[in-house]
């Protein structure tokens, strides 16, 4: 994973409220068996039309959203099923951080073990942004994971909340698995005083 | 004895579960129980293959097809070719990492949380895990079950262990009676159309009340099905005689004087007195009616005599916006009854409400009568098991004289993966979890409602309150 740190980026507004995974990225294109090619899916009912074509009135097929790292919701992102291809198609369209009143649980672990940071914010900055956004289209801000901080155009800055494990692994890029693995002489003393009862292989 | 606070049910799990607590970072803990899917794994194997490591525990771990595969004909080839492709690699990367697998043709196949609790691999007080939010259902049992995405299921079978913070505890309390025609689905939709489908976010439901110790252990696992569309990543039931009772000779139960052993632990499980919740609902069953969706989360949802909200009775714009742009999507009108409205497809299935009990309730009001010609009812049995079980019982036969279709098991119209889906515009009334835009179908317009109510509503041709005909 790529180390997160601080960037700066124009935001694609979208007010919705419990936006879902199915919205995120359509069931049918889960029959995926990896993360290639991902950008095409990502709000792909909301940003094509049956047939196909780019519907031109969604935020995300405008100019504003070209190169965009900054994606501005409606509160509960991400509510739905665990599908971690919700994070991989935001990733792959370009987004890096996801500003938001609220998270679903399942959306903000996996987002945080991919390097999209989910920037929960108060209810007053969030209106107080999509009033600015929608005022103007070139507003940019800075996400700053060292300091937990978004700076808005007015030199103010704004904490949002992270666990410091999470922020440890993000700003040095690296993979929590690496964590556990070195428990290794606790799970094993784990398991030896729970062992298996049934164990599944037993029936084939 | 002990001299410790009391613990609610899911305090106890949790403790035990512990494997390390460093300060700083999340707790680290034990699963008893992995389960596998096709959808959500393959990066997963494929994370493994890279980092050079293997499954530390196959006897925790069980996968199974549900979402991708054809509930037609399965001795024809699956016409789908992404869909073959993942059944495919789910069964090769379960041959090299040694996992047993459930695929199609194998008399264990089926909904992976349908097969959990009628395998008896699901018990109380396990931890178990599965790559699909849904895993909430196996909290029926009085298990902490929860879903995860794709890197921790890489994390669960390298390590059978997660990293995880602990969750609030949220009791959703439920006393009284169920009224004739209203089941545990009205209960749980009742419950999200209250606190919306970010009520439970953090914290884990356990269900109470004397409404939810009557349920027998299918109704219940419909209820903690739904806690992820509360918000809630798991939902819980105190194990009692029903859950002993019914997990009692299933084959991955132990036997004998190892199963007393069992039951005397899990009878130590349940919240002591005293426990208390960092939140609480109360829910009166003896009120509650046949629940149903109107709109695009299972938040909206009204029992079925009720009105679609108008926009001025909301309070806030975004609740507003919200509500017309799923009316729209509906192509429904705000302060309309729901109750005539047509449909075109009625879906009995899903982990849901695909069970045995599930079948017989809708088979009981189907029995000699005839479902509406306009309809297409489409009846997908949750696992082999539970096909089997229903051919014994006749309901198949009672299904097709009344015009229904009778299928192969898996998720099927549920999410709509496997070729079974909705045409733009369709409405359906499905007995399923999530009625999203394009969940069944691109363009799709679910209506989520009970077994009993998706019944009736095949005979009439439009949405009916199936108390009528009790
Ligand atoms: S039946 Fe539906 S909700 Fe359940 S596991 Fe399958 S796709 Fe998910």
């Amino acid at each position: 994973m790529e180390p997160v740190n601080s960037f700066t980026s124009r935001v694609v507004p979208l007010p919705n409220e419990n936006i879902d995974t199915d919205i995120i990225i359509p069931a049918r294109f889960l029959k995926i068996t990896d993360k290639a090619n991902m950008e095409q899916y990502c709000f792909h009912d909301w940003r094509f039309d049956s047939a196909g074509k780019p519907r031109l009135d969604f935020i995300l097929n405008q100019t504003r959203a070209k190169g965009a790292k900054i994606l501005l919701v409606g509160k509960n992102f991400g509510t739905g099923s665990s599908r971690e291809h919700a994070p991989w198609t935001l990733m792959a369209f370009g987004f890096r951080a996801i500003i938001s009143l609220s998270f679903a649980d399942i959306f903000r672990s996996n987002a945080l073990k991919n390097g999209l940071l989910p920037v929960e914010l108060p209810a007053s900055t969030c209106s107080e942004l999509f009033e600015l956004a929608e005022k103007n289209p070139a507003m940019e801000l800075t996400v700053d994971l060292a300091s937990q901080s978004v700076k808005l155009p007015n030199g103010r800055s704004v904490e949002f909340p992270i666990d410091n494990f999470s922020k440890k692994c993000l700003l040095e890029g690296v993979d929590q698995l690496g964590y556990i693995l070195k428990q290794e002489k606790h799970i094993q003393a784990f398991e030896q005083a729970h062992p298996v009862t049934v164990p599944t292989s037993q029936l084939q | 004895m002990n001299n410790l606070p009391p613990r609610t049910l899911f305090e106890k799990i949790w403790d035990k579960h512990v494997v390390q607590d460093e300060m700083d970072c999340p707790s680290v803990l034990y699963i008893d129980l992995h389960l596998v899917h096709e959808v959500t794994s393959p990066q997963a194997f494929q994370g493994l293959r890279e980092k050079g490591l293997i499954v530390r525990q196959v006897g925790r771990t069980v996968a199974t097809a549900d979402h991708s595969v054809p509930t037609t004909d399965r001795s024809l080839p699956i016409t789908d070719s992404m869909a073959a492709n993942q059944l495919r690699q789910l069964e090769i990367n379960c041959r090299e990492f040694g996992i047993p697998h459930f695929g199609i043709g194998n008399p264990h196949q089926g909904i992976v949380h349908v097969i959990g609790p009628e395998l008896g691999l699901t018990q109380p007080g396990m931890t178990i895990v599965c790559g699909d939010s849904h895993t909430a259902t196996h909290g029926a049992l009085g298990a902490l079950a929860f879903g995860i995405g794709t890197t921790e299921v890489e994390h669960v079978l390298a390590t059978q262990c997660l990293l995880q913070r602990k969750s609030k505890t949220f009791e959703v309390r439920v006393d009284g009676q169920l009224r004739s025609g209203v089941t545990s689905k009205d209960i749980i939709l009742a419950l999200i159309a209250k606190i919306g489908v970010g009520g439970g976010v953090g914290s884990i439901f356990e269900f109470t009340g004397s409404a939810i110790r009557a349920l027998s252990m299918e109704a219940r696992m419909t209820i903690c099905n739904m806690s992820i569309e509360g918000g809630a990543r798991a939902g819980l039931i105190a194990p009692d005689e029903i859950t002993f009772e019914y997990l009692h000779g299933r084959p991955f139960v132990p036997k004998n004087a190892a199963w007393d052993e069992s039951v005397k632990l899990w009878r130590q499980l349940p919240g002591d007195v005293g426990a208390t919740y960092d939140t609480q609902v109360i829910l009166d069953a003896n009120k509650l009616e046949p629940m149903i969706t109107y709109g695009t989360n299972p938040g909206m949802g009204i029992p079925i005599t009720g009105s679609i909200p108008t926009l001025e009775s909301l309070e806030d714009d975004s609740s507003r916006r919200a509500l017309a742009r799923a009316l729209e999507y509906m192509n429904l009108s705000p302060g309309k009854r729901l109750l005539g409205h047509p449909v075109d497809v009625v879906f009995i299935g899903s982990c849901t409400n695909s069970r045995i009990s599930d079948l017989r309730a809708a088979a009981g009001i189907l029995k000699g009568r005839k479902v509406n010609p306009k309809v297409r009812v489409m009846v997908v049995p949750g696992s082999e098991q539970v096909k089997r079980q229903a051919k014994q019982e006749g309901l198949p036969e009672l299904f097709r004289a009344a015009g229904c279709e009778w299928r192969e098991p898996g998720c099927s119209m549920c999410i709509a993966m496997n070729g079974d889906e909705l045409r733009p515009g369709q409405y359906c009334v499905s007995t399923s979890n999530r009625n999203f835009e394009g969940r069944q179908g691109i363009g799709g317009r679910t209506f989520l409602a009970s077994p009993l109510t998706a019944a009736a509503t095949a005979i009439e041709g439009c949405i009916s309150d199936v108390r009528t005909l009790l």
